[in-house]
């Protein structure tokens, strides 16, 4: 027991650092696709709204799509250095599965009532788990979709997979959509539990004891 | 290394001090995602180096979609029924300012690397070989629509004249003061058209009378109306909207 707690010096380890490194290069990585990218949908919506000059980044189309394209380099390459880490060193299988419906919806509506267990920050809870594996998902959907706007003829095989040119860019917002709201209610989470974020920087917390 | 050390060091310490440097961590942290949340419109996004990488990172994507290209790629081409009805009208000005270029008197003039310059009547353009498609026409503003454009493969049109297909660039420049280049690889492309008809009609002036580049493999802005000329060349001349940033390759 002593030599334990000797070894541990009290605290224990949450988040390997190259999930803390990509978590905070993503973070930024999306927040200028995600406004840049409303900045380019107001150029010609698909739907009857346009988003708030204030809120998007770029000024103007083309700057928008400079930081569009500029910032997908860094998306894609930070994601693709997560996706291997992630399975290379059997991250996913121990922190995202297994996963089941019925623990979702236990644990959402845990959450919901105020009381989903945070003891230990180092097991993800159902709820955690399903929605960081959406993020992931939608990512890839984001990605692929991204690929069949911007190269409808080179990559047209992806293209009609995604329904076409025009197919592809309501995909693309209604992927957008969903992570937005993921994300928000990711963001809500870390409000009601804020020990999680000095973890997510220092990938350490204090041993509940 | 010397952060994990000294974050060891720091975990062997009392916890009042670890709860401390949690709460600056936290504040910290707080403070830099508001920072990031003001980053549209602030000194930041618009700062000359900023401005200086995202020029860069454009040209390094002209670069990739270079090797991207695929010159025996064509773009999928659509049954008559599937022509967008009305053609949406798009220029940098309005409809009401629609060039009308006198074809009594137009001559295509020919610059650069090319061995025969005469300038060119459109009885004589008229008289080459024709050939139609009916393919999408994509706006670097997300919307697209298909129409159908009719004249000379740019490429019979290169070989005709002399030009040195080896050039790497070649450039418009408008009635309509529009100017714009593209890269040899896209212009020898199966599908890039000199066009004189939209729709089997000789080309309406909304639609860039006497003739505009269809390049089907590139975003609309990439297919310049009322062409005056066409220059041959190694030298990069940008165009009306690349020079403002729009990427400059652009390719579909």
């Amino acid at each position: 027991m002593h030599v334990l707690e000797g070894a541990s010096r009290g605290c224990v380890d949450v988040h390997p650092l190259t999930v803390r490194v990509t978590h905070w290069i993503n973070a930024v990585a999306i927040l200028m696709m995600v406004t840049s990218g409303w900045r380019i949908y107001d150029a010609s919506p698909l739907f009857d709204f346009v988003f708030p000059r204030e809120i998007t980044l770029g000024g103007w189309l083309g700057g928008a799509l400079q930081w569009h394209f500029a910032a997908m380099w860094l998306l894609a390459v930070n994601g693709i250095v997560y996706l291997a880490f992630g399975i290379g060193s059997r991250h996913f299988a121990r922190k995202l599965l297994p996963i089941g419906p019925r623990a979702i919806l236990n644990d959402v509506l845990a959450a919901l009532r105020g009381r989903l267990a945070h003891d230990d920050l180092s097991v993800y809870n159902a709820a955690q788990r399903a929605a960081y594996l959406a993020l992931i998902a939608l990512g890839a959907l984001l990605v692929a979709s991204g690929l069949a706007i911007w190269k409808p003829v080179q990559l047209q095989g992806l293209a009609s997979l995604m329904g076409g040119y025009e197919g592809a860019r309501v995909i693309h917002f209604a992927a957008m959509t969903m992570l937005a709201l993921i994300v928000l209610v990711h963001i809500l989470m870390v409000v009601f539990v804020p020990r999680t974020l000095p973890t997510m920087i220092t990938g350490r917390v204090r041993h509940p004891s | 290394m010397k952060r994990r050390a000294m974050e060891s060091r720091l975990g062997a310490q009392s916890a009042p001090m670890i709860e401390r440097l949690e709460r600056r961590l936290f504040l910290k942290q707080g403070l830099s995602l508001g920072a990031l949340a003001l980053l549209s419109g602030c000194q930041l996004t618009d700062s000359e180096s900023t401005q200086k990488v995202l020029w860069a990172m454009s040209r390094w994507n002209d670069r990739v979609q270079g090797w991207l290209f695929d010159p025996n790629k064509l773009a999928p081409e659509y049954p008559e029924s599937a022509i967008t009805r009305p053609f949406p009208f798009n220029a940098y000005y309005g409809e009401d300012e629609v060039r009308h270029v006198v074809a009594e008197t137009y001559r295509l003039e020919l610059a650069g690397l090319i061995r025969e310059k005469r300038p060119w009547t459109l009885p004589a353009l008229y008289a080459l070989p024709q050939t139609s498609q009916v393919t999408r026409h994509i706006c670097v503003e997300g919307w697209s629509a298909i129409g159908k454009w009719s004249g000379v493969t740019f490429r019979t049109f290169l070989e005709r004249i002399g030009a040195d297909l080896t050039a790497k660039y070649v450039g418009f420049r408008c009635a309509d003061d529009y100017y714009s280049s593209i890269d040899m690889t896209t212009a020898l492309h199966p599908q890039t058209l000199l066009a004189f008809r939209f729709a089997d009609q000789i080309l309406p002036a909304k639609y860039g009378f006497p003739m505009k580049l269809r390049v089907p493999t590139k975003l609309g802005f990439k297919n310049p109306k009322h062409i005056a000329a066409i220059i041959v060349t190694n030298t990069y001349l940008g165009g009306y909207w690349e020079d403002q940033g729009y990427n400059w390759f652009s390719g579909s």
